[in-house]
């Protein structure tokens, strides 16, 4: 009983103890820094900062011809002109407009009868807004010294075309490859399909319209 | 349509001295971090083929998204990430920064450009769609579509407000209200193709997210009102998906 009490008081003490010792050490310290003056003076000095005077090019644009092959016409010269933004390294968006002359249908040439459309009617006009990814960026080596750094890049998009008197919703699959020839100038290489729905001969039917092209652009 | 080409030439035209006179007195500035990994191209995919030690000074010529294209004492030049370059001083010892979308950037940008596809009433939608922030909740916006029917085709030119509930997060619902004109022009194979032009109203609701700091997806319905010159007024429906990039 004697011991229990002994070993109650002393727990009971140290325990207190435990509990005001750091409060104590606390008030001391607040204490002597009231005393003291700062030790160190905080020296504020606004930092000079300025955005870096460079030139960004993230818009590219250019001209582009090749040849396009219109279902049931034949192939023909097809030119035009596109635009781009990046939007990162991997990413970017891309309008495209381009025109073409359709040619005969085989239909036309061995029948003899009455052509199926007039001559502004074979006008082929078609635009484009893309969204592009570079999926396999590189190098072109020639020879020994020289590399140009190149992108092979996929596109998907939605546009219209103008054929046959009418606009017709179209979808753009594309894939090209671009070369770098130097930091802003580069060079195109493009396939792209333009699909879109056509009642021309009478009965609706899904048309694909491939398209090659080379094309010079611009960064900006 | 093919208006477009003599203009999209004369672009390339007036903008081709612009490039080449680009970088004729480079900016320079001094390495901070333990060194720089110059690429042989604009991109993560480009091999490293130099490096550039801390303390030495690189020229910054240009930019393109990340990467920036800098030439080294020796001569050689090459494209670093943006991310090294975030340290760099001036020789004078003043900061040079070299802004990067973050996402404080989503309450504080003005412009908006969007590519939006989608079906109106059964036609195919094709749009282009502007906005400018009025406040980081209210924007102004302007949409021009090129709609392709089976029967018809048209546009659509609509302005209006919408009202984004919660900008500074990731993804964030918004409505909007507007008006605007529709053109219609039935197809020429059509027995009495008559073209008609009437003034429309909508409402919608939407959802935007953001891919990356810069690069939102948005998806709209929007119940349209046409007010024609008939008896009726015409409700039609509009869904959308499109890719959007603030300035």
């Amino acid at each position: 009983m004697d011991r229990g009490l002994h070993v109650l008081l002393l727990s009971a003490a140290s325990l207190a103890a435990a509990l005001v010792a750091p409060s104590a050490r606390a008030q001391d310290a607040v204490g002597q820094g009231a005393a003291t003056p700062q030790v160190v003076e905080p020296q504020v000095k606004r930092r000079d900062v300025h955005p870096a005077a460079i030139d960004t090019e993230n818009f590219e644009a250019g001209l582009f011809v090749g040849t396009i092959s219109i279902e049931d016409f034949g192939a023909s010269v097809s030119y035009g002109g596109r635009i781009a933004y990046h939007f990162t390294e991997d990413v970017f968006a891309e309008a495209t407009i381009g025109t073409a002359e359709a040619g005969r249908t085989s239909y036309e040439d061995l029948s003899g009868s009455a052509d199926l459309l007039t001559d502004s009617e074979r006008q082929f006009s078609h635009y484009d807004l893309s969204i592009g990814w570079n999926a396999l960026p590189g190098e072109v080596f020639f020879g020994g010294k020289r590399a140009m750094p190149s992108a092979v890049y996929l596109t998907l998009g939605a546009g219209s075309t103008r054929f046959a008197g009418d606009d017709h919703f179209t979808v753009a699959i594309g894939a090209g490859f671009r070369l770098l020839a130097t930091d802003w100038l580069a060079v195109h290489l493009d396939a792209r399909d333009l699909a879109f729905d056509s009642d021309l001969l009478g009965k609706s039917k899904l048309t694909h319209n491939l398209q090659f092209t080379l094309a010079v652009t611009a960064f900006f | 349509m093919t208006r477009g080409l003599p203009i999209a030439a004369l672009l390339v035209g007036a903008l081709l001295p612009a490039a080449v006179q680009a970088s004729s007195d480079p900016e320079r500035v001094v390495v901070q971090d333990a060194y720089l990994e110059l690429r042989s191209g604009p991109g993560r995919g480009y091999p490293v083929f130099h490096v550039v030690d801390r303390g030495a000074d690189v020229a910054l010529l240009r930019r393109r998204t990340d990467w920036i294209k800098v030439r080294d004492a020796g001569g050689q030049e090459g494209w670093v990430n943006r991310s090294q370059l975030e340290q760099t001083l001036a020789p004078d010892g003043s900061a040079v920064t070299l802004p990067a979308p973050t996402p404080e950037d989503r309450t504080g940008h003005r412009w908006e450009i969007g590519l939006v596809t989608g079906d109106l009433d059964g036609a195919s939608v094709v749009s282009v769609s502007g906005a400018y922030a009025l406040t980081p909740t209210l924007q102004l916006r302007g949409d021009v579509s090129h709609l392709l029917g089976n029967f018809s085709t048209g546009w659509l030119g609509t302005v209006g407000i919408a009202h984004v509930f919660m900008p500074q997060w990731r993804v964030s619902p918004f409505v909007g209200i507007g008006g605007g004109a529709l053109h219609v022009e039935p197809k020429t194979t059509l027995v009495e193709p008559e073209d008609r032009t009437d003034t429309a109203a909508y409402a919608g609701v939407g959802l935007r997210g953001y891919l990356t700091n810069r690069f939102l997806l948005q998806a709209e319905y929007r119940q349209f009102v046409v007010f024609t010159s008939r008896d009726d007024n015409e409700e039609i429906d509009e869904w959308t998906v499109g890719f959007t990039y603030f300035f």
